[in-house]
């Protein structure tokens, strides 16, 4: 199987390291980058357009906006790779750009393999001797760093569930071939309601990760954090606390209407939205709402993490222990958070909360990393856990999109009953797209099995 | 007293005729050098030729003008196509053969065929000078000159014969060795190693009770292996085949030979094939299964001699009668020759460039056995291969090269020379990825064409396939046309269990469905059959390629865009030490193996995308 694809199609990728960044840029080179940016940008006709303009506009994926882009445009063969060009500059969230290139791979467009858009400039004469060497020192460290991006992509149990299917794959995959190659051996063959089982075992799987990336909210729309306290708790001063340190830089989200203003920080790669619920009535007698819970409550019901901040000094044990009660009846997750503890522990209440309080000063800049930590175990973690593996990276998801539709032929495939050796056609391309995210699958690999598991030879 | 020829050939097993018959046939001054003239083209393990991936080899070997096919087919006694239940890529023809009549028949084609001289001596060592081969010595003392050698030496480097404790050098059982040639080859700067492969008993079939084993029959058809129109012997005068199953005492009998068996006390080095283990290593590895097939095959009309399938085996000699009586119908057993492993030399094959000729020393070439593949077709495929580039290399021609999109010979030759093989390498047909391409049916339209160009296959081979094409064109053209009512195919349709059409329909859409066949429909429509009246070769061409257009142009797809890698030619001598950024282990496969394409380079085991990349940038333009 060949490990490199043809260059007849259209591929994009992030030209810009991946992670989050002030601005980032996205590269589209093929016979149709034109075409496909043209149906994602309203603004103007750009196949009407000039080489090497520029142009700033919406991005839109139907009615939905993406970004506000600046659109370089580079016709072939005055070009990186001597193809059509497009290079959008786009904010530098990870979750939009992702958000365009799924756009765009939806238009038509496949996400490039790494090195690709260089290996495309080689074949269409591009590069000199001198901008090869430096090329392929950017290649061998890219092709590391997309490594370890791609080790830090697979959390929680996305690695080991991706080789239970490989394993699984291959194993349908030999179980297949054993019928063909070894149909005169005196061994058992599995029968064709086993592999029909086997089949959608392998595509539930597989829709399963799909529906991770899809559901994820994490990924999607990060961690809804609430911000609650009374006004003199000092939330605005955490709030700046936690934005100078993490600020991301990120457009509207379109189709999320926001009424509460809304700040987003970046922890580990993993976008927070502070929800900053500002507002709160001072004078009223009902203990909850003084605490400035209640004008919040509907945020803090959509909210995943409410982070109750409140001031250590004057806030009194039965106060606090009362809003606990509330909170934890609500089933939501919730982090205590007691500010001012830069003074006087001596002056410290002291309280009985299921949880345990968290003790930092907004103001010095005391115990925030402990905070954020905190919020992120809390937010992402258990999360994740709970949904076992969430795929986060659009080139992962796209192979496992492929995997899954060469799944589809095959089990259809099943269905009509065709011949093992047709079978074999469409079970090599899924071995093939699975292969893409977990190393490539030979027929060695079948072979190894097949010899390991039945007794094979006259 | 010997005159300087063209080309000579040392060895004269499968691999060493097909490379003296194609040079010769080619226009080469040939000598064909052999340590027995008895034992030209033996068959020292089953009598069979083909099967599954190896019956698609033996058809190409035939469309290329190779002798193997028509040997088979002369000698058959028993022909089965395999796996007819599953698509055409899968149809494997096979034969079982007279093993004496099969070698007669090698060397009657061979004297038959000019420019092939004989001589019986075994080579020792070679003449080299310049890095280049220019001919060989002989054990006799003779030195015989060439512009070329090829060695398709089998298993008589330095072979070693072991029957449990019993250990003697030999190429075959109760023949020498042949020594020299490694220890000057390692000399000059080769690398090789040992591999091993065994052999189970013959005994005689006059002592077997059949009446206690299933009877395998041949097939009501025999299609044969050439394309050119071989006498066939009539269906009724197959031999048949027997099978039978060893069973727990058989086995235990056995394991009381595991003390002296030399493959379970460390006295064999070389490694055995995974896929055709000895008896012992199959209840060994595999010590749930209670028994394994024996398949009874007969080694000719005339003999009473049964080659024992399924019961390979380097045990002591009584332990193996002893066994072998314990398996239903072999009771009375009386053993002709006992089985044996045999240890023997070969050079990783990542030392060959394509055309077979070895990377350290020019004009020498290598073929079968000593290249670390097992099988006669395997071996043959290979020495026609090699027989044709000595040709072209004397005369200075372009080496011929086969893709692994056009022939399992390509994906053979291609596997050996960028992958090598620690274990004696056989053809399977997952190893072609495509496979939907190399059927056995189109190996003539495939191949012939290009054998001629090169002035091997004959033109009466050549007029034959295209007299194919044009009827394959005619009879799709007729398919494609012809309008079926539905009132005179329903019947049919019905028949068949699958849906009836209530409008006209063109008879090659029809064809597309899976139980619907070309015999049916002509069956049923008389105006059809009358228009259709063609050899059944063309029908069953035109049919596949009807039926399975899409998965052919499937495939078709995929072989285009892996031909760009294909065609970026890496230069001979392409600098790798300045590919710096490159993983060590990529480093070292390019320079051992010097890629000849991207294609090549990308298929090197250990070597990933990012490195074939780099390879490409700086390969400049």
């Amino acid at each position: 199987m060949s490990k490199l694809s043809g260059w007849d199609d259209t591929i994009v990728a992030l030209a810009t390291a991946q992670g989050v960044s002030a601005i980032g840029v996205i590269r589209v080179s093929g016979p149709d980058a034109i075409n496909i940016i043209n149906q994602l940008f309203p603004s103007k006709d750009l196949s009407k357009q000039a080489s090497h303009t520029i142009h700033v506009g919406m991005l839109k994926n139907d009615h939905e906006a993406l970004d506000e882009v600046v659109v370089s445009l580079f016709k072939n063969p005055k070009s990186f790779t001597g193809e059509d060009v497009i290079e959008l500059g786009c904010h530098g969230s990870p979750f939009i750009q992702e958000k365009i290139m799924q756009a765009i791979t939806q238009k038509g467009a496949r996400m490039a393999k790494p090195g690709e858009f260089t290996q495309r400039a080689f074949l269409n004469g591009k590069l000199d001797l001198t901008q090869a060497e430096a090329v392929a020192d950017l290649i061998a460290s890219n092709t590391e760093a997309s490594r370890k991006t791609a080790l830090t992509n697979i959390r929680g149990g996305f690695s080991s569930v991706l080789s239970e299917l490989r394993e699984q794959l291959i194993k349908f995959s030999a179980l297949i071939e054993l019928e063909l190659d070894f149909s005169q051996e005196d061994v058992e063959f599995a029968d064709r309601t086993l592999l029909r089982e086997n089949i959608s075992l392998l595509q539930g799987q597989c829709s399963k990760l799909l529906q991770s990336f899809i559901l994820g909210n994490v990924i999607k729309q990060g961690v809804k954090v609430a911000i609650i306290g009374k006004p003199n708790a000092g939330k605005s001063t955490l709030l700046n606390t936690l934005l100078n340190e993490n600020r991301a830089i990120v457009s509207d989200i379109a189709g999320t209407t926001r009424d509460t203003i809304e700040e987003i920080i970046n922890i580990k790669g993993i976008l927070f939205r502070l929800i900053d619920t500002a507002g709160i009535r001072e004078h009223t007698t009902d203990v909850i709402e003084k605490m400035g819970v209640e004008k919040s409550y509907d945020k803090m019901k959509e909210a995943d993490v409410v982070l109750y901040l409140f001031d250590r000094k004057d806030t009194p044990a039965a106060e606090l222990e009362m809003l606990e009660e509330k909170l934890s009846g609500t089933k939501m997750k919730y982090l205590l958070v007691a500010n001012k503890a830069d003074l006087n522990s001596a002056e410290y209440m002291d309280y009985k909360t299921i949880q345990p309080i968290i003790n930092i000063s907004a103001k010095a800049k005391n115990n925030i990393e402990e905070l954020i930590h905190k919020l992120f175990v809390l937010g992402v973690n258990q999360d994740i856990e709970k949904d076992a593996v969430i795929v986060t990276n659009a080139r992962h998801y796209q192979s496992l999109e492929r995997l899954s539709k060469a799944l589809g032929e095959v089990q259809e495939g099943m269905n009509n009953n065709i011949p093992g050796d047709l079978l074999a056609l469409d079970i090599k391309e899924a071995l093939q797209h699975l292969g893409e995210i977990t190393g490539e699958i030979t027929s060695e690999d079948q072979l190894d099995f097949i010899f390991s598991k039945f007794c094979i030879g006259k | 007293m010997f005159s300087e020829y063209d080309v000579i050939v040392a060895g004269a097993g499968h691999a060493g005729c097909e490379a003296a018959a194609a040079a010769a046939n080619m226009g080469s001054k040939v000598l064909l050098i052999t340590m027995n003239m008895q034992t030209i083209a033996q068959m020292s393990c089953n009598p069979a030729m083909g099967g599954i991936a190896k019956g698609q080899i033996v058809r190409e070997i035939d469309a290329l003008g190779g002798y193997s096919g028509i040997v088979s087919d002369a000698s058959t006694i028993q022909f089965r196509m395999l796996n007819r239940s599953k698509g055409p890529a899968m149809w494997s023809p096979r034969t079982q053969n007279d093993l004496m009549l099969f070698s007669a028949k090698w060397r009657e084609m061979l004297e038959n065929t000019p420019n092939v001289d004989f001589y019986q001596d075994m080579v020792t060592g070679l003449i080299i000078k310049d890095h280049k081969v220019h001919g060989v010595k002989t054990s006799l003392g003779h030195q015989i000159y060439a512009k070329a050698v090829v060695i398709t030496s089998g298993t008589f480097l330095n072979g070693v014969i072991h029957i449990g404790e019993k250990r003697m050098g030999g190429g075959r059982v109760a023949e020498k060795a042949a020594t020299g040639i490694t220890e000057q080859l390692i000399e000059n700067g080769f690398e090789s190693a040992r591999l091993k492969t065994g052999t189970p008993p013959r005994v005689d079939g006059r002592s077997l009770n059949y009446a206690v084993m299933e009877e395998q029959k041949g097939d009501a058809e025999i299609v044969g292996f050439s394309y050119m129109d071989t006498p066939k012997i009539k269906a009724a005068d197959q031999r048949s085949c027997f099978i039978s199953y060893t069973n727990p005492t058989v086995h235990d009998i056995l394991k009381t030979g595991f003390d002296r068996s030399p493959m379970f006390q460390g006295r064999i080095e070389g490694r055995g094939p995974r896929y055709c283990p000895s008896i012992e290593d199959k209840i060994n590895r595999f010590a749930d299964r209670d028994r394994h097939q024996i398949f009874v095959e007969p080694q000719g009309w005339n003999t009473v001699e049964i080659y024992v399938n399924g019961f390979s085996t380097s045990l002591p000699e009584d332990v193996q009668v002893k066994a072998l009586k314990m398996i239903p119908g072999f009771e009375n057993c009386k053993i002709f020759r006992p089985g044996y492993a045999i240890e023997y030399d070969y050079f990783p094959p990542t030392q060959l460039k394509y055309n077979l000729e070895t990377k350290e020393l020019a004009n020498l070439f290598f073929a079968g056995q000593i290249n670390g593949t097992t099988g006669y077709e395997e071996a043959a495929c290979q020495g026609l291969m090699a027989g044709m580039n000595a040709h072209l290399k004397v005369n200075g021609q372009e080496p011929f090269v086969l893709q692994r999109s056009e022939a399992y010979i390509g994906v053979l030759i291609d596997d050996l020379i960028s992958k090598g093989t620690d274990e004696p390498y056989r053809m399977f047909t997952s190893r072609a990825e495509y496979r939907t391409l190399l059927r056995q049916d189109n190996a003539d339209i495939r191949l012939t064409e290009r054998s001629y160009n090169l002035g091997f296959a004959k033109e009466e081979r050549l007029k034959k396939v295209h007299q194919k094409i044009a009827n394959v064109e005619q009879i799709k053209n007729i398919l494609n046309t012809t309008v079926v009512e539905p009132a005179d195919i329903n019947p049919y349709l019905e028949q068949l269990d699958s849906a009836t059409i209530s409008d006209r329909q063109k008879a090659g859409k029809l064809i597309l469905r899976p139980s619907v066949d070309l015999k049916g429909l002509k069956q049923h429509l008389p105006k059809l059959n009358e228009s259709l009246d063609f050899d059944a070769d063309s029908l069953e061409q035109a049919e596949i390629q009807v039926k399975y257009e899409r998965y052919i142009e499937k495939e078709k797809e995929l072989v285009d865009k892996m031909s760009q890698l294909e065609n970026l030619i890496i230069p001979d001598n392409f600098n790798y030490d300045k590919l710096s950024a490159i993983s060590t282990e990529a480093l070292q496969k390019f320079k051992k193996i010097k890629p000849h394409t991207l294609g090549q380079a990308s298929r090197i085991s250990g070597v990933n995308p990012s490195d074939v990349q780099i390879l490409m940038v700086y390969m400049g333009r």
